[in-house]
């Protein structure tokens, strides 16, 4: 009996690490699985500002395209410091394969094969186009390269065992790419896909679980800043019924709200770059998020 | 004895006034802000089409910057950086040289753009030079709530 009873716990255990290997097991995508391509640079470009990679890597404040990182995030789960992705080939990305950077941004996977932190948001970038990687990746290279390393990121365990966020993969992480909505016009689906996929606003402007995952029924419904202070606004019509959408490519193009108040915290950042895109590209966003059904938030505590 | 009462009785007058003095601070800032933001949106909706272009409104915008850059740095004295409702980081005081030459600043581009603003195009080019003032003080001296 007992025999029997030892070997059904290591018969479980078996299963139970062999499920556990499965499920982490970080994805890749291999260069067999590119087709030949010419990058277009310009749209690389555009994909840069989209994607806002500037708001955290870059290094020096007068030039964001020196993308050296060094940057301290600070989240509940810890420090993440930003690292150098400049094409430095020791401390930046200078001897990746393309293959190498369209696994990053499309599976959160680093080219030593770990688990890349949802601090990368490679939740959202995973719905871009693979054109779109690709012309980025191709810009990326075109950049100075810095020097410097950042420091590892600061967390405690458990979060320090980056073979768990496969798990946390497995329940969060959704790489489809991006598919369009024939029911809606062409400008309203280019706005879903910059929102949704590079520009990753829901990232900030959703509230997360306390497992760190974003709350699916209230994305874009603001919350707590994840770096700590303050609160990010709901920009469902819960939060933007009063903003045209004239106010918000305003908005994007320069930081000023419809009541003449500038962008605070974290949103400077990334006006820095929403303010390098085309007009067309800043409306198209804003009608997509003028059509977002208003969706209450949590609670702000202590303010109305 | 009665000296006593007097000294007290300044003491008393002393502190309510200084009390007075910080919510007074506070609030004239508060104020300046917000008819400052006002101004700001007239100026954001003649730039975004939702108003049409007006010379002497989108003057008088930039005459509003100046005057806000001149009165600024008055309204935050060191015995108003905290109590009600503020929103002034403490890192003012730390490095109140800086944070009056953004004042300066401030209020020297909105004189150059009071002088060159003469149509939509120009106003949309100088207030965009000029709003960028807001954003670099507010970055850094304006704490989240």
């Amino acid at each position: 009996m007992l025999r029997k009873f030892a070997a059904f716990v290591l018969f479980a255990a078996v299963v139970g690490i062999a499920v556990y290997w499965f499920v982490t097991t970080p994805k890749t995508v291999s260069a067999a699985a590119l087709p030949a391509y010419t990058p277009n640079l310009a749209n690389g470009e555009t994909m840069f500002n989209a994607g806002g990679c500037a708001s955290c890597h870059a290094s020096d404040k007068e030039n964001r395209t020196l993308l050296g990182g060094g940057m301290a995030l600070p989240s509940p789960f810890g420090t993440f410091h930003v690292p150098n992705i400049s094409p430095n080939p020791a401390d930046g990305i200078g001897r990746w394969s393309e293959a190498d950077f369209v696994t990053a941004m499309t599976k959160g996977t680093s080219p030593d094969g770990s688990h890349y932190f949802p601090s990368f948001p490679y939740t959202s970038y995973a719905s871009m186009k693979l054109e779109d990687v690709r012309d980025l990746f191709a810009y990326l290279k075109t950049l100075p390269q810095a020097a410097g390393k950042a420091p590892p990121h600061d967390l405690p365990f458990p979060f320090n065992i980056r073979r768990n966020l496969g798990g946390w993969k497995f329940l969060f992480f959704d790489d489809k790419p991006f598919v369009a909505d024939a029911t809606k016009s062409p400008q309203w689906n280019r706005g879903a896909y910059l929102v949704n996929g590079p520009g990753h606003c829901a990232e900030c402007h959703s509230p997360r679980n306390l497992l760190g995952g974003l709350v699916a029924s209230q994305r874009f419904a603001g919350g707590p800043d994840p770096e700590g202070k303050g609160w990010v606004p709901n920009i469902t019509q819960k939060g933007l019924s009063g903003w045209s959408d004239k106010d918000i490519a305003y908005f994007l193009e320069s930081g000023m709200t419809p009541e003449g108040d500038s962008a605070g915290g974290s949103m400077t950042r990334v006006i820095e770059n929403t303010a390098k895109l085309s007009d067309e590209d800043r409306m198209a966003m804003a009608v997509y998020l003028k059509s977002l059904a208003p969706v209450d938030g949590p609670a702000r505590p202590g303010k109305s | 004895m009665i000296v006593r009462i007097l000294v007290a009785a300044v003491a008393v007058a002393v502190g309510a006034s200084t009390v007075v003095a910080q919510q007074d601070a506070i609030a004239a800032r508060k104020a300046l802000m917000k008819a400052t933001g006002a101004q700001t949106a007239i100026a954001v909706k003649m730039v975004k089409g939702d108003e049409p272009f007006d010379l002497a409104k989108a003057k008088a915008v930039f005459v509003a910057y100046q005057d806000a850059a001149a009165k600024g740095p008055g309204l935050f004295p060191a015995n108003a950086k905290e109590g009600g409702d503020t929103t002034a980081a403490p890192k003012i005081w730390g490095s109140k040289a800086d944070f009056d030459a953004k004042f300066a600043k401030f209020g020297a581009d909105a004189k150059a753009a009071e002088a060159k603003v003469v149509d939509l195009a120009t106003l949309k080019a100088s207030f965009g030079e000029v709003s960028k003032n807001c954003a670099g003080c507010h970055n850094e001296y304006r704490v989240k709530k």
